[in-house]
């Protein structure tokens, strides 16, 4: 876990990437932050603490995650193109990455509560996972449309022991889940809040982007294995609030030669007003604590987002994203609805990969962008799509 | 001067703005000020209110709906006949999509001299948004807990001189469904940090016994989603004779 120290991956001594970041957080919350802060730093580069974490990445998740070739598709593209296996992590997703580096930090700090929002409800597996592994009790905030969409998750947690509570406000998805999971944190300070993205106050979204950075650090070893060169031409990457891309894009930032593409939701398309394309629909504004990129209308309220994706519809990005965006680094493209589903039914018919719809979005990123014969694509497939096998099924 | 400086104990009643309906405000300013409230709070509604509890949260929704907004809110204030002080308490979204010079420049015209934006935080404020509050001779109101350690009261006390330190009365939501429960004795030392700052206590406070709790040991208590919650049930001239 070797993390580099650039200007586009910490933030500074507040929790500021450019103008983006920062803890915006009640003042019951302060004391929270700070303990979480002073462990994480204290804990995150001690032998012991990394050697525990490596060894259940290994061992329990089944890491490193294969890089593997995508013949059909590096034939269809005339290009080469790889696929990032995340979606063979144990419970099926990089949320698993996060989850269990989290849960080693509330073990240790002693807690024995975790509480959890959840969109596409992966984040709410893993965190269970990890709660049964870790004999934390588990608490897991969902929006009820997406307890619907997403029901086979649903049944996972509940049998992993956790607690699933319907969120029933606004739009009853992402985004007021974790206003719930927010609340149950003030009201239950000895919690442990295990955010699941690069959101939220700081010091979480450095916490996310260093537990998911084993992402790019292993395409790096694997891309020279394969190809003899550690950097790709271009990484492509979904994001919802911007996790897995932060991990596949982490350890490449300073290589300006490799192209970042961030794939957002389009939902219906940017012009229907049923979207969650946050960077190109959004403006400046504080969301869950963090100054970032949101979606909101002009007196400054949280316009409820839209995508068929249960983990890609929030209106908020992580504010190491918006600030990469804005800098020009990363680049933003958006996948409607309609793409997404195209995409995952091609590679499941052409490579017998189910993605999940999530990860489809960054898949159908690749027939809207340019690409070269020169180019080695990393395409990060964040997750598999067993979840969301109710939704393929009305489709196709 | 302070205006919340007071020889007797106080009462202070939040209200969000636009809730029942768009144009409620100036009545219930005018409600509450014959009754004798010493201050009003004013929220300014907001989609995701993350530290408030249920009826906060259903009052801005209905608030929202009703097309309140801050242009309106502000044009509603300028039109109040009372004299009671006014404290505008909100997020920091809204305001900053407004524009928070702008909102500042409107706070002053209206004649609101203290605001309470609970998530900017005082590293916050301190970084960007000091200078421009100064200019307009706008003084920001900050949160403590009984958490908060000694040093940052002090340093909040200090900071509010011109408003007051608002103490939550305990870790939760607002409209917490818990009795009161104050622990006195750290209130009271709580209080002497803040100095000649007033303090004022708020958070689940609901009946006339929890405010003379609140009153043995600080300058005086808001309540807010109990006065909402008598608003919803058409009893909130009963709520507040209650109170006296
Ligand atoms: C498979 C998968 N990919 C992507 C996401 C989006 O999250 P993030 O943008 O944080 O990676 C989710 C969220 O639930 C997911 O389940």
């Amino acid at each position: 876990m070797e993390l580099r120290t650039t200007k586009h991956t910490r933030p500074d001594e507040m929790g500021f990437y450019g103008e983006y970041g920062g803890a915006f957080v009640p003042e019951l919350l302060r004391p929270n932050i700070e303990e979480l802060e002073k462990f994480y730093l204290q804990v995150k580069d001690t032998p012991s603490f990394k050697e525990e974490y490596i060894t259940l990445l290994k061992d329990y998740v089944g890491r490193p995650t294969p890089l593997y070739y995508s013949e059909k598709l590096s034939i269809k593209h005339s290009c080469s193109i790889y696929l990032k296996r995340e979606d063979l992590n144990h419970t099926g997703a990089h949320k698993i990455n996060n989850a269990l580096g989290q849960i080693l930090l509330a073990k240790k700090m002693g807690k024995t509560t975790v509480v959890a929002e959840t969109g596409a409800g992966q984040h709410g597996v893993a965190t269970a996972t990890a709660s049964a592994l870790m004999n934390l009790k588990c608490i897991v905030y969902m929006g009820e449309i997406d307890i619907e969409r997403q029901a086979p998750n649903v049944q996972r947690m509940k049998f992993l022991g956790a607690e699933v509570i319907p969120a029933k406000s606004g739009s009853k998805t992402l985004k007021d889940a974790t206003n719930e999971a927010i609340r149950y944190w003030i009201n239950h300070p000895d919690a442990y809040y295990l955010i699941g993205s690069v959101v939220g106050p700081h010091p979480y979204p450095m916490i996310v982007t260093d537990f998911q950075s084993i992402i790019s650090e292993e395409m790096r070893i694997q891309l020279l294995e394969k190809t003899g060169n550690e950097l790709p031409t271009k990484v492509i990457a979904c994001v919802g609030g911007g996790s897995n891309a932060a991990g596949a894009f982490y350890h490449f930032y300073e290589e300006e030669t490799v192209e970042l593409i961030a794939v957002e939701a389009a939902g219906k398309g940017l012009k229907s007003g049923a979207s969650a394309a946050t960077s190109m629909l959004g403006s400046q504004g504080v969301i869950h604590g963090s100054m970032t990129l949101l979606m909101q209308n002009a007196h400054g309220q949280i316009i409820e987002p839209y995508s068929i994706s249960a983990g890609l519809d929030y209106p908020g990005i992580g504010p190491l994203h918006a600030h990469s965006i804005k800098e020009g680094r990363t680049k933003a493209t958006s996948v409607t609805d309609e793409e997404a589903l195209f995409a995952a039914r091609e590679l499941t018919k052409t490579e017998g990969i189910i993605p999940a719809l999530e990860s489809a979005h960054a898949l159908a990123a690749l027939d809207k962008i340019e690409l070269f014969k020169s180019d080695i694509v990393v395409v990060n497939l964040s997750g598999r799509g067993d979840k969301d096998m109710a939704t393929y099924k009305q489709y196709f | 001067m302070n205006v919340f400086v007071k020889k007797h104990k106080q009462l202070s009643i939040f209200t969000t703005a636009g809730y029942p309906n768009v144009e409620s405000l100036n009545d219930q300013i005018s409600v509450l000020s014959t009754q004798g409230v010493d201050f009003i709070e004013v929220g300014i509604p907001f989609s995701d209110p993350m530290a408030d509890g249920p009826m906060i949260q259903e009052t801005s929704r209905i608030a929202l709906k009703n097309g309140m907004n801050l242009e309106i809110l502000f044009e509603q204030l300028s039109m109040r006949k009372m004299n009671i002080p006014i404290v505008m308490m909100g997020y920091v979204n809204p305001v900053i999509a407004f524009g928070l010079e702008l909102f500042l420049k409107k706070c002053q015209e209206v004649k609101v001299q203290t605001v309470i934006l609970p998530d900017m935080s005082l590293e916050i404020y301190e970084r960007f948004y000091q200078s421009l509050f100064e200019k307009y001779k706008v003084y920001p109101c900050f949160l403590i807990t009984p958490k908060t350690d000694d040093e940052r009261i002090q340093r909040i006390a200090k900071l509010c001189r011109k408003s007051f330190v608002y103490l939550v009365s305990s870790n939760s939501t607002t409209g917490s469904k818990n009795d009161l429960s104050m622990d006195k004795k750290l209130f009271k030392r709580i209080k002497e940090l803040c100095s000649t700052t007033p303090l004022f206590i708020g958070f689940g406070i609901k009946t006339r016994r929890d405010v003379e709790n609140v009153y043995e040991v600080a300058d005086g208590a808001i309540i807010g989603s109990a006065f909402l919650n008598a608003i919803s049930k058409g009893t909130e001239e009963q709520f507040l004779e209650s109170l006296y």
